[in-house]
């Protein structure tokens, strides 16, 4: 064996492959490959890139919707929301980038997001949150990455005028190393304005949009995203992007003036792997070939190796397929919004990816490799022979009142008020904001000017705790809860997104997880007829101390009839009769009060009944758009009177209840269980467990407090740590 | 009655403007490049980051080409409202007194606020009477409102003070509260919180629409008529 194979050979592990893929590419080449080659390889065939353990699994999940204008594959997944108007959205992680360098990584992350949606023609018009970190009372750093990655979210969505309207956070011990940043975008757009990414016609011009070329973000998608984090991260901060909100604002409307003149022919972002990955992907969906010539590119500083140019994850860049004759209007319009445009190659026939550099091809491969190629793992999944997870520090002992309990679950950092958070994100920019954070279930948004334009609602969930427990119906229960929370405000579901945060699946536990994961996802959009139109997998979230919770996100996207009938979460008028809807049958497994006790997250989960769900969102759906309910709010985290307080609270009124008997008072069973309101009369039909009254929350024979004591331990318990 | 909604480069908050406008008059857009006012009655120099907001907010945007004419058009008499990022960039210009700063918190804060109308003898709070509350969200990073104390007595005294957080409300750390002030002449106002996220009953408020009809009835009355 020669010295330059040896090296080599060890070069493609440093860049994240295995000797067998390795040996897969020598294959299908016939020759060894270049430098550059290898370097577009490793990427295209890392996890992030060619989701090589979970592509098979994810065939699994219902696409089919006659509302369904884009699946899986485009950018962004995208439904009919009538009018003739289509929203586009996908949720994104950008987990270890943050965890690295939570700032940058948070706002890259949501910059990503943004240009995945514009680039199918949508305008941003709203962005959600889910986010993970471990306890903030007992880290320092869990508040530092906190901290800074709600300022990096802020800082990017603020700036580029998109509205954050929702989202969440929940803290686990398993998330301290490796914290999760999932960002959500909605973007709206005509049918007919929609756009695919997909390459064509041979002769035209490619033409690369935005900031220029750099060495940040080199190795991100396959050193950071496809690997367990570790001891001596810091080193990979400089594997981190650096966004710039401005020139992605330019960027975005740029692109669409580009878009609404009809100039392109097909339009992709630049996000993981570059440029290698965005040219790859538009001209393996168009069956083309391309060449693109390294010198035409802008680069940030001199010197720039070709790998480095191809694999690059500079912010802010959108690639482009233009008519030859069009050349010059793009140009002229890119110019107007002070964005640099390059034409950096052209569309060629016979499916090969050729990059030259000073006129020598440095990669010269077939599409097909890059794209298709990349091998597919089956997972072997096993359930777990041994407890993975221990429970937190007990809170509490199980001797307090329940009084006590309950003002111990509104302080917690998974239930207290996220004002701290919310407030730092401007919720109405677009001016289509109905419902903001913390006045109903889901976010709602008009989408025209008129009050009876089409709206939207739209949220974000996911209980890693509770899938910890149980994996299927933890995963399916997400869906539950998305789905309840848009029925709150008198949405139908029209799609889903979601995350899959999990492990490293090459251990059969994490299989294991992913496995049931996904069987539950299916299983709940199979009932409630919820196709899924686009996702993100993130996997090896793992440190040395374990894998996090298994976290699979979900972000739902519903349609109203009428926006000024949108439910709100408050109890809102004296004398209103307040109802229980749904099959809750509520347990203290994988409760927030049983991690308060410092019980680990085992336990089965109470199954699901399809048809009584179904029926129960139903009611609170038709409930909330007839007028007849005053308010309607999800029973999640905390249970029953957990959901009564917020009620209370969020109305600025009291109410006197019964409890059924025998239901736990802090037993959850989410997505089944809902409380409303209305007068007498309109809830005839409903169980009724109390009234709306007074100033105080009264709960026969269990407890007796004043809405204002609700209010301070709900609105403190972030405070101390935001 | 025309209203002219800036858009420069970063502008986040200028279809907004330009929708408020549009409930009460005709309503265009500027663009930032042109030295062009295009015969409008009013100028708005909308929210958002223009330029990024990157050096200070609004000291690159001051200079924008379009500005040369705002300018101007204030010097004349003109009505100018800025808001948020507006409101910055005309203190930049010079053309309304004080300074915004970082909020004391040092975070950015969204929040729906109450302000009291503090005058309305000038064509922006013409509309309102005198301690009426109105509610308007602010959302800003640099809002805090700075001049030197002199320089306060001297706006209180003039009248220059339109608006005031209400007790309680002040987001940001103002000083005496001062969420609006104006040029001494009355023509040009500058505000933090954005009125023309207040118009619809949709978004919870329509107080904010109350400084759009202040401006065509001033505008009505004293440049048409």
């Amino acid at each position: 064996m020669s010295s330059s194979t040896s090296s080599l050979e060890k070069r493609h592990r440093q860049l994240g492959l295995t000797d067998g893929e390795y040996a897969r590419i020598l294959e299908l080449l016939g020759r060894t490959p270049g430098d550059v080659e290898l370097a577009m390889l490793s990427l295209m065939w890392s996890e992030h890139c060619g989701y090589k353990h979970s592509r098979q699994l994810l065939r699994r999940l219902p696409k089919e919707g006659r509302q369904v204008l884009m699946g899986p594959g485009e950018n962004a997944g995208a439904v009919d929301v009538g009018a003739g108007l289509a929203v586009a959205f996908k949720v994104e992680s950008h987990n270890h980038p943050s965890a690295v360098e939570p700032f940058q990584g948070a706002a890259t992350g949501v910059g990503g997001i943004l240009r995945d949606v514009f680039a199918v023609g949508a305008r941003p018009i709203a962005v959600l949150d889910s986010l993970r970190f471990g306890e903030p009372s007992a880290s320092g750093r869990s508040r530092y990455l906190l901290d800074r990655a709600v300022a990096g979210i802020g800082h990017y969505g603020n700036s580029i005028g998109v509205p954050t309207v929702g989202g969440e956070i929940y803290f686990e011990d398993s998330y301290e190393q490796n914290c999760l940043v999932n960002a959500m975008c909605l973007g709206l757009a005509p049918h007919d304005r929609l756009i695919r990414s997909a390459a064509a016609g041979p002769g035209n011009v490619v033409i690369l949009l935005g900031a220029l070329t750099g060495r940040d973000g080199i190795g991100g998608a396959s050193v950071l995203a496809s690997a367990e984090l570790g001891e001596g991260d810091e080193a990979k901060r400089p594997s981190v992007q650096i966004g710039d909100p401005f020139t992605e604002k330019k960027l975005l409307e740029c692109c669409l003036e580009l878009l609404d003149r009809e100039l392109l022919v097909s339009l992709q972002d630049l996000g993981a792997a570059g440029l290698t990955s965005a040219a790859s992907e538009m001209a393996s969906k168009g069956g083309v070939g391309l060449t693109l010539d390294l010198c035409q590119i802008p680069l940030r500083e001199p010197g720039m190796e070709p790998f480095e140019i191809m694999v690059s994850e500079s912010q802010e860049r959108m690639l482009c397929v233009a008519t030859p004759e069009r050349v010059g209007e793009v140009l002229g319009v890119c110019e107007r919004w002070e964005v640099a445009a390059t034409t950096i190659g052209c569309v060629t026939e016979g499916g090969r990816f050729r990059v030259l550099h000073r006129g020598v091809a440095v990669a010269d491969l077939p599409v097909s490799v890059l794209v298709d190629d990349c091998p597919l793992y089956d997972l072997e999944p096993s359930p777990p022979v041994a407890d993975l997870y221990s429970g937190s520090d007990a809170v509490l002992t199980g001797s307090e009142s329940p009084a006590q309990t309950l003002l111990a679950l509104l302080r917690s950092a998974n239930i207290a008020s996220r004002r701290p958070v919310f407030e730092q994100y401007d919720p109405i920019v677009q001016s289509r904001t109905v419902r903001r954070p913390d006045e109903a279930d889901a976010a709602v948004l008009t989408l025209g000017g008129r009050a009876d334009s089409p709206a939207i609602a739209v949220s974000i969930d996911g209980n890693g705790r509770r899938v910890a427990c149980d994996p299927r119906r933890g995963a399916a229960e997400a869906v539950y809860e998305c789905a309840a929370n848009l029925a709150c405000v008198g949405a139908e579901p029209l799609g889903l997104t979601n995350c899959l945060n999990f492990g490293n699946p090459e251990k059969s536990h994490v299989a294991w997880q992913l496995t049931e994961a996904v069987e539950g996802l299916a299983e709940a959009c199979d009932v409630l007829g919820i196709p899924v139109v686009g996702g993100n997998v993130s996997l090896y979230n793992e440190a040395p101390t374990g894998p996090i919770f298994p976290t699979p996100v979900v972000g739902v996207v519903g349609r109203l009839a009428d926006a000024r009938r949108a439910g709100r979460l408050g109890f809102a008028r004296e004398g209103d009769a307040i109802g229980l809807v749904g099959p809750f049958e509520p347990s203290l497994a994988g409760s927030e009060l049983a991690k308060l006790l410092g019980r680990p997250p085992v336990g089965e989960l109470p199954t699901v009944q399809a048809a009584p769900v179904r029926d129960a969102h139903d009611t609170v759906r038709n409930g909330i758009r007839s007028g007849a309910l005053q308010n309607a709010h999800d029973i999640a985290e905390g249970g029953l009177v957990v959901a009564l307080s917020e009620c209370c609270i969020a109305g600025g009124i009291g109410a006197s209840v019964r409890l059924p008997d025998g239901l736990d008072p802090f037993g959850e069973a989410p997505g089944r269980g809902f409380i409303v309101s209305g007068s007498p009369a309109a809830l005839g039909g409903f169980v009724v467990i109390g009234t709306v009254a007074g100033e105080r929350l009264r709960i026969d024979g269990l407890l007796d407090l004043a809405v204002s004591e609700l209010r301070d331990a709900r609105e403190r318990g972030l405070t101390e740590w935001v | 009655m025309k209203f002219g909604v800036v858009r420069f480069p970063g502008s986040c908050d200028d279809i907004d403007a330009l929708q408020a406008a549009a409930r009460v008059g005709d309503a265009v857009l500027l663009w930032h490049a042109d030295h062009d006012l295009q015969g409008v009655d009013a100028v708005i120099v909308p929210g958002g980051f223009s330029y990024g907001d990157y050096l200070r907010p609004g000291a690159i945007a001051r200079f924008a080409p379009v500005m040369a004419e705002v300018e101007e058009f204030g010097r004349e008499g003109g009505l100018v409202l800025g808001i948020c990022n507006g409101f910055q960039v005309l203190c930049e210009a010079g053309l309304l007194p004080g300074a915004l700063l970082p909020n004391v918190s040092l975070k950015f804060v969204f929040r729906q606020v109450e302000v009291e109308v503090v005058s309305t003898t000038g064509p922006f709070t013409g509309a309102c009477g005198v301690a009426d509350r109105l509610s308007i969200p602010v959302k800003h990073t640099t809002g805090r409102y700075y001049a030197p104390e002199a320089e306060l007595d001297r706006l209180e005294a003039a009248g220059q003070v339109l608006l005031r957080y209400a007790p309680g409300h002040n987001p940001n750390g103002s000083l005496r509260d001062v969420a609006g002030v104006c040029n001494e002449r009355g023509n040009v106002f500058g505000l933090m919180p954005h009125p023309e996220h207040a118009v619809d009953p949709l978004g919870g408020s329509t107080d904010g629409l109350r400084i759009f009809e202040s401006m065509r009835a001033h505008v009505e009355q004293h440049v048409l008529a």
